[in-house]
């Protein structure tokens, strides 16, 4: 049984590997993911042993992630004094301070989204465990105000040279400099600063610069001397500390340094992995239509083999061995993409300044368990019901001429599927509102999505009857006879058209889903914006991040500006999460017109916060209510002082005073301002733009382009999802051919009839095109009504979270539909080809 | 048995075959279906073609009704000889000037049996010329079952679906397979007849290959082939003649084989 298991893998080669495509894509992104995120754990906690020292002394709770810079720091006096413990050879201050951009020779600043861009101190302190840390590899150290040293990785993006002056952009109070370039800095045994550029000044430099001339850092490298671990030497530091500082070993520092680098890009190794399971639901799909028209091909064939004495279960185990085979090479061909989409990945990255080009892949085992375990399982498991149903084969049908399968009646299944969909309803239900409290609401949603799209592909059949006799008629109509038999042919196993259809309908049901998603987004975004855009201007950093508070009084000295309104950012920990606090001069709380719900601007006093409507109304908050966080300095409690309605000037859930926020440890750096014009002033946008000439990394948007500014992420986001989903679509499109070719050769004989009485080649691809149409504009038609019935019903339950406008963006829906039918018409081009070269004398004599 | 006309000289061919070869593979493994083979088919009779397996019988018809290419030598349907036409003209040919009935029926499955009839016409864009399409239908008496599947009808039934379809284009020449190969006695007598009566009152020339000396004494002529040649020939056939003929040429390839 083995040997015909494998005789006949062997002759259905070609169809076998494009259902096998799924698989490979599948597992590749599986793989790919795992491999991925493997690599960055290692080069991240490897990357970060050259950024610490043996012993790090820093302000306690001085660690948000995220958080940004603390204004707290470490007095110099502390350095000498560490320096002289026993167990230390030496110590050394530290400044590091972020947002302190290079700007190119082509006047466009460097980085900027997620790896930091450092302005610091020059050191030569070694890091931890005595390996090197950054050393000078062309011309020397800073040795006064106006120097600078760049890594090397940043001199060479920048273009600059020693010796030349080197345009920066700071947060600080001086907004920019022009120091000069006298050095440049490499790690010499290896290492990287992931991606972050530095800026080092010599030290009085940098403390005149970044803190404000006070003689302190940001923290200390304590260097252990000869035999002593991090361990002791943190104990010896931890002794003399004074309050209000922690010690910290190198190895733990690098670790969680490492952690949180990866927890903030997390969300894309789960992104992928969702992906990865979309590709293996719809690869399923495919396999299970697959196995199911080549055993009922074969099923005289099977017969035979039992008329011959095979036992039922020798043939359900040949057609399961031959599922297992397959399994196991698409896992195998999925490992080697998913290697190449490991390798792509890190270019990606690369691109994003996170260069790991360095570094090599790392191939855990459980990287290969996964990828065989995910292929196998998905193949046999799709192939199963197929291979369980050849066991009902009865011998006696090996003489019979006219052999059908026996299946499951299309209406059990369709109560089986209008079960499951109810029970995924439900699920949804349960998922998307919080009638009960089950937990993780995410998983209810997604299995309830899952089960209600195997609910429809179970019922599709009966579903897709009125919808597949509609289009026979139209075709009859318009394309005469050869419309009326595509028509037909689409009918005769509705079973089939329907499995085929629904892999398309699946890519299609989340691509519409996400498109009301972004399009609802938008409309949220442009409704705010239109209800709650006050001024003139809105200035912003192209980075989303802090500038310098002298850009405000900048543009207050400008003719024609009336008034500038300021706010802040930062986040802080809350309730084991992330959340953005704002901060704003209470006085400017009506400039910012923003609607308090309860309270009043006067109440926003020391220690106080206001919260976003939704924000209270989801951790359940109210006036007097107090707020825990943990921010740069420690834990604060604020007490609630009012909640506000949403405003687009206002991205942050809490909102506190300038006072408030500074006591807190954030920089007085400024996030975002709103300019009012004088009134009948003229040529603003001009005149606001020369005076932010030197300052690339802001810009001023009236509120039309502060529109189009907040609506570009999304759009961004929408097409990314779009661009993964298109991979759905190409498996969906892989099934629509497999099942058209396989139709193909299962009508061979009426092929060459048709051929025989007069049809030409021309008529006959137009059949089997317009099959692929009725096939493709199915899966469209039911994906587009789930999509708009998933996307409706998510976008109602997060309506109170301030996405309150509901929009289903129709041109894009009728771009699907289009697009579906474009999709059949290339889907049949090889399986019409193949029907159009058949030999006509050939066809007829088929057995 | 019924009334067969005497052969007419002045019948024109409604296709005649002229110096006919076809072979198959190359070098040693050529195989020669068709030696030089000259014969005409003439318009308003029904001809059978009559051999032992791989005499070239098949082959013959296959090439007659443009199904394959000869390899050298020239068939011509109506003047026009199919060696150089293009797959689209052979289509239009097949499509307008042949009508086929298979051995196995060969009907589309999803279509009734009327639907089957009239594909052919629906095919070529045309309407079926109502008067004709009554006469077809009720000569092909399947009564009250025009609106079944294939699959709900009998063999029998079938195949004279098939015949109707073959004549409802009005075809210059109707090819028949071994049209009751599939068939018991009783069926096969009536799609003989039903082709028969297709001759006798339309004028419909038809070429029918079986093995069947009784179905061959349905027809006007019988044409015998023997290794690709044609060797005999017999007008008003009858049961008895042709078994006489077939045991002569059995006998003939005997000793051929005896002698080799």
């Amino acid at each position: 049984m083995i040997r015909a298991a494998l005789k006949s893998l062997l002759a259905r080669k070609v169809r076998l590997v494009m259902s096998t495509f799924a698989i490979v894509l599948g597992v590749s992104f599986v793989v790919g993911t795992l491999i991925f995120s493997d690599t960055l754990n290692r080069s991240f906690v490897s990357l970060f042993a050259y950024t610490v020292g043996d012993v790090v002394v820093q302000p306690e709770g001085g660690d948000v992630p995220g958080g940004g810079d603390s204004t707290a720091t470490v007095p110099a006096e502390l350095v000498g004094r560490l320096a002289t413990l026993p167990g230390a050879a030496r110590a050394d201050g530290q400044i590091g301070i972020q947002g302190v951009y290079v700007v190119d020779t082509d006047g466009d600043p460097i980085g900027g989204f997620g790896p930091p861009s450092i302005g610091g101190n020059w050191s030569d302190a070694p890091a931890g465990n005595g390996l090197r840390s950054l050393a000078i590899t062309e011309g020397r150290e800073p040795q006064g105000p106006g120097e600078v040293v760049l890594d090397a990785e940043t001199a060479d993006t920048s273009g600059w040279s020693v010796g030349e002056v080197v345009p920066m952009i700071t947060g600080e109070e001086t907004a920019n400099l022009e120091p000069t370039l006298v050095g440049i800095a490499d790690f010499p045994d290896g290492g990287s600063l992931n991606g972050a550029t530095l800026a080092a000044f010599e030290t009085g430099a940098a403390q005149e610069l970044f803190l404000d001339g006070d003689d302190a850092f940001s923290d200390v490298w304590v260097t252990a001397a000869d035999g002593v671990t991090q361990a002791e030497l943190r104990d010896q530091v931890a002794e003399v500390l004074p309050d209000g500082f922690e010690a910290v070993t190198g190895d733990s520092e690098a670790d969680a340094a490492a952690d949180d680098l990866l927890e903030a890009i997390s969300f894309l190794t789960i992104f992928l992995l969702i992906f990865a399971g979309i590709s293996l639901v719809v690869g399923s799909f495919l396999i299970v239509n697959t196995f199911s028209i080549l055993v009922a091909q074969r099923s005289r064939e099977l017969a035979l083999l039992r008329a011959l004495g095979a036992s039922r279960r020798q043939v359900t185990r040949s057609v399961q061995l031959e599922s297992f085979i397959l399994g196991v090479l698409g896992s195998t061909v999925g490992l080697g993409l998913g290697v190449l989409l490991a390798i792509g990945l890190r270019a990606i990255f690369a691109t994003i300044g996170l260069d790991l080009s360095g570094q090599a892949l790392v191939y855990s085992p459980r990287t290969f368990i996964a990828a065989y375990a995910v292929g196998i399982v998905v193949t046999m498991a799709a192939a199963y019901l197929p291979a369980r149903r050849t066991a009902r084969i009865a011998p006696v049908q090996a003489m019979r001429d006219d052999i059908a399968l026996p299946e499951e009646s299309v209406r059990k299944r369709f109560r089986n599927g209008l079960g499951l969909a109810m029970l995924g309803a439900l699920a949804l239900l349960v998922g998307l509102t919080d009638l009960v409290d089950l937990g993780n609401g995410a998983w209810y949603t997604g299995l309830g999505v899952l089960a209600i799209l195997l609910g429809v592909t179970a019922m599709a059949p009966v579903l897709a009857r009125p919808y597949l006799e509609l289009t026979r008629a139209l075709f009859a109509r318009w394309f005469g006879s050869i419309g009326n038999l595509a028509g037909q042919n689409s009918l005769r196993n509705p079973r089939r058209t329907a499995a085929t259809a629904s892999a398309l309908m699946i890519g299609l049901t989340l691509a519409c889903t996400m498109a009301i998603v972004g399009a609802s987004a938008k409309a949220t975004v442009d409704k705010q914006i239109e209800d709650t855009f006050v001024g003139d201007f809105v200035v912003s950093s192209i980075f989303q991040g802090a500038f310098s508070s002298s850009i405000a009084n900048r543009l207050e000295g400008v003719d024609g500006v009336e008034d500038v309104v300021s706010q802040r950012f930062g986040f802080a920990e809350y309730d084991g999460g992330f959340a953005g606090i704002g901060a704003t001069d209470p006085d400017d709380l009506d400039r910012l017109d923003l609607t308090l719900a309860t309270g009043a601007p006067a109440d926003l006093t020391l220690d106080t916060v206001l919260l976003g409507t939704s924000f209270a109304r989801s951790n359940d908050l109210t006036i007097g209510d107090t707020v825990e966080l943990e921010v740069n300095t420690g834990t604060v409690e604020w007490t609630v002082a009012g909640t506000f309605e949403a405003s687009s000037l206002v991205s942050s859930g809490l909102l506190t005073s300038l006072e408030t926020f500074e006591k807190a440890g954030y920089p007085a750096q400024d996030y975002l301002l709103v300019v009012y014009d004088e009134p009948g002033a003229t040529g603003m946008q001009d005149k606001i733009d020369q005076a932010l000439a030197d300052q690339p990394i802001v810009t001023a948007k009236d509120q039309a382009a502060y529109a189009a500014e907040q609506r570009e992420p999304i759009d961004q986001f929408v097409l990314i999802i779009f661009a993964l989903l298109g991979l759905a679509l190409l498996i969906a499109v892989l099934g629509i051919v497999n099942t058209l070719a396989l139709s193909v050769i299962e009508r061979t004989r009426e092929v060459g009839l048709l051929r025989a009485i007069g049809v030409s080649r021309g008529q006959l691809r137009a059949m089997i095109t317009l099959e692929s149409v009725v096939i493709s504009s199915l899966g469209a038609i039911l994906g587009v009504l789930l999509g708009i019935g998933f996307g409706l019903a998510l976008m109602t339950a997060v309506r109170d979270e301030g996405l309150d406008v509901i929009r289903v963006p129709f041109d894009q829906v009728a771009v699907f539909l289009l697009l579906s039918v474009v999709i059949g018409m290339l889907a049949a081009i090889l399986p019409a080809r193949r029907a159009a070269r058949l030999d006509v004398l050939d066809a007829i004599s088929t057995e | 048995m019924t009334e067969r006309r005497p052969h007419d000289s002045s019948r024109e061919p409604a296709a005649r075959v002229v110096g006919l070869s076809k072979t198959y593979g190359t070098g040693e493994a050529v195989v020669r279906a068709l030696d030089d083979v000259t014969v005409d088919l003439y318009a308003g009779e029904f001809t059978a073609v009559m051999g032992p397996s791989g005499s070239g019988k098949s082959t013959l018809m296959h090439v007659c009704a443009a199904l394959d290419q000869p390899t050298s030598g020239e068939v011509l349907i109506g003047g026009a000889s199919i060696g150089s036409m293009s797959d689209k003209q052979l289509t239009l040919l097949r499509r307008q000037e042949i009508g086929f009935v298979f051995q196995s029926f060969n009907l589309v499955p999803t279509l009734s049996a009327e639907e089957n009839i009239t594909l052919p016409l629906a095919i070529a864009g045309k309407k079926p010329d109502a008067e004709w399409f009554e006469q077809v239908i009720s000569t092909v008496g399947l009564g009250g079952r025009l609106k079944h599947k294939p699959n709900e009808l009998s063999g029998g039934q079938q195949q004279r679906v098939a015949v109707a379809r073959a004549l409802v284009s009005r075809p210059r020449i109707v090819f028949a397979d071994e049209p009751t190969g599939n068939l018991d006695s009783r069926a096969g007598a009536e799609v003989l007849q039903l082709l028969r009566d297709s001759v006798d009152t339309h004028g419909q020339t038809v070429v029918m290959v079986t093995h069947d000396p009784v179905a061959a004494a349905y027809t006007d002529r019988v044409v015998f082939l023997a290794d690709g040649r044609v060797v005999d020939e017999v007008r008003e056939p009858d049961r008895e003649g042709v078994l006489e003929i077939m045991a002569r040429m059995s006998e003939a390839a005997d000793a051929g084989d005896a002698a080799s």
